[in-house]
């Protein structure tokens, strides 16, 4: 095709995006506006075939079939070792025996690895040094069809559609349209139930603290240390601490010693519940609006839920009361409220409110007075 | 040279010798009656491939695809995606006894209780890696190299879907063990969702099954990675590879190659050895870093808790852009009729990496919306000879890389003592400007690189050899390239050839001039853009002229005293020929 093309009627518009424009005369594509007298230096063809040295002399024939095929015995052997090794290296206590890994993991990733790797490289040398090197010059073709074949199909299409009269008849049409359309809701209502609404689980209270406004902190709970669960006393916090903490409702066990939160709602609870807790000096302290009672001896208690996505924060500096998201570095003051210093958090680390009980140990006043964590659409 | 080729080996000859069909021949008859196997094979069992080290970038990632479908199978015999909670009781005694889900528990039973098992997770991630960074570095070399340009695009957008697919796929594959660090990713994972107008919230708990963790997230995150996306992969690696069979792979310009031919080693035998044998490479290379190399040591991390996290947290690599973005991202969060609008987290997590996907998706349509450039192209380009595309993909990447650098801010300020403020404030200024200065440079550079292939082609290369002069100057010798290197470096478009000015295109078949409005006028700023400063290859009598020059030179002036150089350069045989030359 491209060698039929007729260069006149093309002159004026050599881009007009033709069949024959598709594929351009030379390499160097001067079908257009330069003529192919001005391409600096003709092609000069395919450059003659070159004899291998295995080509030619027997000698190196044989002795690159013994290489290749020395290469795939090798990989025998790499085998056997490696059934060794399964059979006789052992796992589980002898995990970081050798590189910090365990021998048998070393010792079968070396063998599997080189076994693979000699049959690769004997493959690949055998093709180099034995099989036929002689390069092979095939013709391209146009991606498009010929018009011939275009044409051919357009008919069929065509005929196609005429006898299914989906053009005479509308009303077949536009119906199976619009029925088809309609399929696609039970395709989105079936995933429905894939899990409940956020106001749903709200309001059903399934488990302690459900929803995104709501933790399992009530009034007059206790604040415990986190992992041994053991109250604390303000007196017990020196100025510059921070102490891990979390709901006693954490550690509370039914009659039989069962926890009363576990498993997956343990985890709900925390990802919302934990909080960091900071003693300062009374007078560092910026105290915020209708925060007034909201401390105790300078024991301020925050959410440790990151309000930009989430992270636990972690790193505090006792000196300027910053503490830091380990994720993306948000900083918070603690001793203004948590508002954000620096970092891409938007908003202060919610408080909770402290009080002590009869026993003088530190107590939610309440609940968190505003969601915890990232931000969402409807939490305004 | 002259070879006895009476001697030429058995390697070469494809001389057919008729034999009687054997127990071969029947298998193959019994199949084509069935399945029409001759004439499907008759022109592919020796389809033409063209050789270069480059083309082996796609060919890593095929391979290490498959290598993570055979060790992800046998990772799902013991894998067990549940989020129920178990104490651990197996072979690692630093977390016996601990509370764990069984997706935990199970990966803790492969690492230490399967033998074999740790080596298949090791190998499973590092596949992974292999297998997204050589997608990433095979698709830079397809833009560089032009093979995006028509008719190829299909295979760009492809391509561009395989390597997001394989992300995500990525992403959920290290969410499955439920550890300390992939539990960090996905508590991140349910914030960016959440930042979603209008229907965030509803994603988070329609994906976690209700509040986050949930119980749900691990199961459909293992249906997500082991069938849904493995089967999107395939089938996009199928049609990728169906279209490099049909359209016939690229190749670079040289003697005998042109855009009408295909020139290289059939499938059988050649491509298909080194191809096969390539395979088994990759494959090893994995088994050995498998083997060797530690990669995610969940035991270390322990299980995931949402009061916990290590310091440093870091996704895998290819997840460090975005989380880059995200870092260096102000605060920034409106309220309005009691909703919230979270810009500090939607914008560079959910529209930032849509974004750039979309453009590197365009990428292919919008040069050729710029140039016009209707024709089909299958000879690659050197990225010199594009000057402002190789320019716009080096400002791609150094966006990407000051992004991905942005992702390990905490690890650069402890690393260089610097605050890690004054490291975010420069990366904000920077992502911006960082681009625009790599794609001055590159243009530049490559404008340059195009005039000293013109330099060398007009007086020859540089030998080394440095001449006096009777009169006492000093000169260096110049040889002409030898006519193969001249002519690749020749065989390359003249720019005028490559975009049709605005105005001159769309008239259409009938003759109806294309309207001409803002749009175009647009186009031809760009165009102008595209190819301005470009350097053009010599015309025939431009190389005429200076090797005429040239021998003039080396014949009058210099006659008597010169050596050619040839014998030094190794360039051609010397043999016969004196030093001083006998003109
Ligand atoms: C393009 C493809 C794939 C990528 C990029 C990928 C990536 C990953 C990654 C990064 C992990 C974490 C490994 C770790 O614990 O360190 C993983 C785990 C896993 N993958 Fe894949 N994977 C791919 C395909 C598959 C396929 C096809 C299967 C199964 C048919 C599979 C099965 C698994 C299983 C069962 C795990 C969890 C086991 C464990 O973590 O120990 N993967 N994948
Ligand atoms: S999650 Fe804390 S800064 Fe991003």
């Amino acid at each position: 095709m491209t060698d039929a093309r007729d260069h006149e009627s093309h002159e004026n518009d050599p881009h007009e995006g033709g069949s024959s424009q598709n594929l351009p005369d030379s390499p160097a594509g001067s079908a257009g506006a330069v003529p192919e007298s001005a391409e600096p230096i003709p092609d000069p063809g395919l450059p003659a075939h070159v004899w291998r040295p295995t080509d030619v002399d027997e000698a190196q024939e044989k002795r690159a079939e013994r290489q290749v095929a020395g290469l795939f015995g090798l990989s025998a052997v790499c085998v056997v070792l490696f059934l060794v090794a399964y059979f006789t290296l052992d796992i589980g206590d002898n995990h970081d025996t050798v590189a910090g890994l365990g021998a048998s993991t070393v010792a079968l990733g070396t063998t599997f690895g080189l076994a693979l790797l000699l049959i690769g490289v004997g493959i690949i040398q055998w093709a180099r040094k034995l099989m036929g090197d002689h390069e092979i010059s095939e013709l391209r073709h146009p991606a498009r069809s010929s018009d011939e074949d275009r044409e051919a199909t357009l008919a069929a299409l065509n005929a196609g559609l005429e006898e299914s009269g989906i053009g005479r008849r509308p009303l077949v049409r536009n119906s199976l349209l619009g029925a088809v359309g309609l399929l696609g809701l039970p395709a989105i209502v079936l995933l429905r139930d894939l899990g409940p609404l956020p106001g749903d689980v709200q309001e059903d209270q399934e488990y302690p603290g459900a929803g995104l406004e709501r933790t399992v902190w009530t009034k007059g709970m206790r604040v415990v240390r986190d992992v041994v669960g053991t109250p604390i006393r303000a007196a017990d916090l020196e100025i510059g601490d921070l102490v891990n903490a979390v709901p006693e409702a954490f550690f509370e066990v039914d009659g039989e010693g069962e926890h009363l939160i576990e498993g997956i709602e343990l985890q709900i609870a925390k990802s919302k519940a934990a909080v960091i807790i900071v003693r300062m000096e009374p007078d560092e302290i910026i105290v915020g609006e209708g925060r007034d009672n909201w401390a105790v001896d300078g024991v301020l208690c925050y959410s440790k839920i990151c309000t930009h996505v989430g992270c636990p924060i972690s790193l505090y500096e006792r000196t300027t009361h910053h503490v830091l998201c380990p994720c993306h570095q948000s900083t918070f003051d603690l001793a203004d409220s948590a508002r954000v210093v620096f970092g891409p958090a938007a908003r202060a680390l919610p408080q909770l409110p402290l009080a002590v009980d009869d026993e003088g140990y530190l107590v939610a006043q309440s609940d968190f007075t505003e969601p915890v964590g990232p931000s969402y659409w409807e939490r305004g | 040279m002259s070879i006895d080729t009476s001697k030429v080996a058995t390697s070469n000859s494809s001389a057919a010798v008729a034999k009687k069909p054997g127990r071969a021949g029947v298998v193959a008859n019994w199949a084509d009656e069935r399945l029409g196997l001759g004439t499907a094979m008759k022109k592919n069992l020796r389809k033409v491939f063209p050789d270069h080290w480059s083309f082996m970038l796609g060919e890593i990632a095929l391979w290490s695809f498959v290598v993570l479908l055979l060790s992800g199978v046998f990772l799902t015999l013991w894998f067990n995606p549940s989020m129920g909670e178990i104490h651990y009781e197996g072979s690692y005694d630093q977390l016996r006894g601990v509370a764990m889900s069984e997706s935990m528990a199970s990966t803790l039973d492969i690492s230490f209780d399967v033998r074999g098992g740790l080596l298949m997770r090791q190998m499973h991630h590092w596949a992974a890696m292999l297998f997204i960074a050589s997608m990433m570095i095979h698709l830079l070399r397809v833009f560089f190299t032009g093979a995006h340009r028509k008719p190829r695009e299909m295979n760009w957008v492809i391509g561009c879907l395989l390597l997001i697919l394989g992300t995500l796929e990525g992403f959920t594959g290290y969410s499955l063990p439920d550890d300390l660090l992939s539990g960090t990713g996905v508590r991140a994972a349910d914030g960016f969702m959440k930042s979603i107008p209008v229907v965030g919230t509803y994603l988070s708990f329609f994906l976690f099954g209700g509040e986050f963790p949930g119980d749900a997230i691990i199961p459909r995150l293992y249906m997500i990675h082991i069938l849904l996306i493995p089967g999107l992969l395939l089938a996009l690696i199928a049609a990728h590879m169906l279209l490099l069979v049909y359209h016939k792979h690229t190749q670079w310009p040289g003697p005998g190659r042109t855009e009408q031919n295909v020139v290289g080693f059939p499938m059988l035998p050649v491509y298909a050895a080194k191809a096969g044998g390539f395979f088994f490479i990759v494959f090893g290379v994995c088994a050995l870093m498998g083997g060797l190399l530690t990669i995610n040591p969940v035991w270390k991390y322990g299980p995931y808790d949402p009061t916990k996290v290590t310091a440093g947290s870091q996704p895998d690599w290819y997840m460090g852009w975005p989380d880059g973005a995200l870092r260096i991202m102000p605060g920034w969060e409106s309220e309005f009729w009691g909703t919230t609008w979270s810009w500090n987290v939607f914008l560079p997590i959910i529209v930032l990496p849509g974004l750039m996907f979309t453009i590197l998706l365009l990428l292919p349509f919008l040069e050729a919306w710029v140039t016009g450039d209707k024709r089909e192209h299958h000879l690659l380009q050197r990225p010199r000879n594009a000057p402002t595309r190789t320019a716009l993909m080096v400002a791609l990447m150094t966006f990407y890389g000051l992004m991905w650098a942005a992702g390990g801010n905490d690890i650069i300020a402890i690393k260089l003592h610097l605050s890690i403020n004054q490291i975010t404030y420069f990366m904000r200024a920077a992502v911006f400007i960082g681009p625009v200065i790599a794609f001055m440079i590159t243009r530049r550079w490559c404008i340059s690189l195009q005039r000293q292939d013109n330099e060398k082609l007009l007086h020859g290369y540089e030998t080394g050899v440095i001449m006096r002069s009777p009169e006492g100057g000093y000169s260096e010798r110049h040889l002409p390239l030898d006519t193969a290197k001249a002519y690749a470096v020749t065989a390359r478009d003249r720019d005028e050839a490559s975009y049709v000015p605005v105005g001159t295109d769309g008239v259409d078949p009938n003759g109806v001039p294309a309207p001409t409005g803002r749009g175009s006028k647009l186009r031809g700023r760009l165009q102008t853009l595209w190819f301005a400063d470009n350097i053009q290859k010599p015309t025939a009598a431009e190389l005429e002229e200076a090797h005429h020059h040239a021998e003039h030179e080396a014949h009058g002036e210099l006659e008597g005293v010169s050596a050619d150089g040839h014998q030094f350069d190794g360039h051609h045989a010397v043999e016969g020929e004196t030093l001083r030359g006998d003109h």
